[in-house]
C-alpha cells in the first residue's frame, strides 16, 4: 500500500536526533509492549509480514505522531482483534468473557532463551533456477499494491543491476494476507543514486534494495 | 476499516497496563516470560555482540572472509543468544568504500548483533533522508565522506540484516580481541560513525 510508511525519498521531516548513551527501553511500558508482541506472535496466529502491515495500516496522521512503542501497541491490538484473540468487548471491559476458556500460554519463561537460540529463518526451497543472474540489468516495476509490498516507492521504475541472490524466500505481499508463504526468489539490486534521484546525486553513490521476483522484469 | 482502539485508556503506559492484565488472565501470555523477555533484550543482546564479530574480523582474516561470503553461518560460531541461523550479511567499509545501513519501510534492524535500535534509527528523519542524502545525513552525525569515496546505502526490504564493517583504525596494532572490541560503536556497525583507536561518544 502506498502508505505514509514508505517514506524512503521524503523530506520535511526534521533533522535526526541521536541521543546520548539511549536506554533500551525508555518507559517500563515499552519493554512490556515489545515483550506482549513477542509472547503472543508465539500464539502462532499471525506472521512477521502480518505485523508490519498492521502498524502500515495506521492512520497516517497518527503514524506520523505516535512513538515507535505506541505504533506497535496499536499493531498489537489490531493483530489480537482481528485474529479473534480479543474482542472489541473484552478490551473495552479490560476482562475477558464470562465464557471465554483459559488458555494456557505457549511462551512460559524458561522457552524464552531456546526460542531466542532458534533464530530465524525465511529462505524456502523452490523448484524454480532464478529468473535474473548478477549483472543483469533489471527495472523495478512500477507497481502500486493496495495490500502489503515490500517495493519502496522511491525504486519504482527505475534501472538497477542485480549484486547478489538471497535464494528463495517468504513473499510478504502472501504471507502477510494468510495467502501462504509463496516463496520466490529474493535479489539484491543496485540502484545508482544518479538512476534513483537525478543527476544532482553523487555519481559513485548507490543504493542497494532487496527485491523479490515479481517486483523486478528484464531491462 | 475500523481503527479505534479508545476501549482501553489513552496513556499507553495504562493502556499498556490493562492490555496485559487482560491478556494474562485469558491465559494467552505468562507475565514471567515478559520479564525473561525484557531481561535478554535490556542485558544480553546488544552492540557488544556485533563489536566482538566486527574485532574477531580484523584479527582472523580467515573469519573476516567467511564473514563476507556467509555472515548468517560466521556468525553462528561465536554462540551468542541468537545461536541459530539469521539472514545477516556483512557490508565491508574501504578507504573507497562507505556503507550505510537504513529500513525505509519500517526498523529492521540486525537484533541479534546490535540488540533493539536506537530510537534516530526507527525515526522519520533517518528512514526518509539515508536513501536520498546519504551525505547530508552522515555530516549530521560529523562524518564528512569525500567526495572520491563511493557510499553504499543498504535498505533492508527483506529480513536480510546487514551490519557495516568498518576500517579497523590506525594506532590499533597489536591490540588484542577484547580491546578491539571495546573501541567498535553501533553507530559505526550501522555505518553513521568510524571507529576511532581512542574510542568514540557512541
Amino acid at each position: 500500500m502506498n502508505g505514509v510508511h514508505d517514506m524512503g525519498g521524503m523530506h520535511g521531516m526534521g533533522p535526526i536526533a541521536p541521543e546520548a548513551d539511549e536506554p533500551v527501553f525508555h518507559e517500563p511500558w515499552e519493554g512490556r509492549v515489545f515483550a506482549l508482541y513477542r509472547a503472543t506472535a508465539a500464539l502462532g496466529k499471525w506472521n512477521i509480514d502480518a505485523g508490519r502491515h498492521a502498524r502500515e495500516r495506521i492512520p497516517p496522521a497518527d503514524y506520523l505522531r505516535m512513538s515507535y512503542y505506541e505504533k506497535w501497541l496499536d499493531g498489537l491490538i489490531t493483530l489480537l482483534r482481528e485474529t479473534g484473540l480479543v474482542t472489541s468487548a473484552e478490551l473495552k471491559s479490560g476482562r475477558p468473557a464470562p465464557d471465554a476458556a483459559k488458555k494456557t500460554p505457549p511462551l512460559t519463561a524458561d522457552k524464552v532463551a531456546p526460542m531466542l537460540a532458534e533464530g530465524r529463518w525465511f529462505e524456502r526451497p523452490v523448484n524454480t533456477p532464478p529468473r535474473f543472474a548478477i549483472g543483469q540489468a533489471v527495472r523495478a516495476k512500477k507497481i502500486n499494491p493496495t495490500g502489503h509490498a515490500r517495493l519502496p516507492r522511491y525504486a519504482r521504475g527505475s534501472i538497477g543491476i542485480i549484486d547478489r541472490l538471497h535464494g528463495a524466500h517468504v513473499f510478504p505481499d502472501s504471507n502477510a494476507h494468510f495467502h501462504g508463504e509463496s516463496p520466490q526468489h529474493l535479489y539484491s539490486v543496485r540502484f545508482s543514486a544518479r538512476e534513483l534521484w537525478g543527476e544532482a546525486a553523487a555519481a559513485r553513490d548507490g543504493v542497494y534494495i532487496d527485491l523479490w521476483e515479481d517486483y523486478l522484469e528484464p531491462a | 476499516m475500523e481503527h479505534d482502539h479508545q476501549e482501553l485508556p489513552s496513556d499507553p503506559a495504562l493502556r499498556v497496563m490493562a492490555l496485559e492484565s487482560l491478556l494474562v488472565e485469558k491465559g494467552l501470555v505468562d507475565p514471567a516470560a515478559l520479564d525473561a523477555l525484557i531481561d535478554t533484550y535490556e542485558n544480553k543482546i546488544g552492540p557488544r555482540n556485533g563489536a566482538r564479530v566486527v574485532a574477531r574480523a580484523w584479527l582472523n582474516h580467515a573469519f573476516k572472509e567467511r564473514l563476507l561470503a556467509d555472515a548468517s553461518s560466521a556468525v553462528a560460531e561465536l554462540g551468542y543468544v541468537s545461536q541459530g541461523r539469521e539472514h545477516l550479511v556483512v557490508v565491508e567499509n574501504t578507504p573507497e568504500r562507505h556503507n550505510l545501513v537504513v529500513c525505509t519501510l519500517c526498523s529492521c534492524y540486525p537484533w541479534p548483533v546490535l540488540g533493539l535500535p536506537p530510537v534516530w534509527y526507527k525515526s522519520a528523519p533517518y528512514r526518509s533522508r539515508a536513501v536520498i542524502d546519504p551525505r547530508g545525513v552522515l555530516r549530521e552525525f560529523g562524518l564528512d565522506v569525500d567526495e572520491t569515496v563511493e557510499i553504499r546505502v543498504w535498505d533492508s526490504t527483506s529480513e536480510m540484516r546487514y551490519l557495516v564493517l568498518p576500517e579497523r583504525p590506525a594506532g590499533t596494532e597489536g591490540m588484542g580481541e577484547d580491546e578491539l572490541a571495546a573501541l567498535v560503536t553501533r553507530d559505526a556497525m550501522i555505518g553513521t560513525a568510524k571507529v576511532r583507536a581512542g574510542g568514540a561518544p557512541r
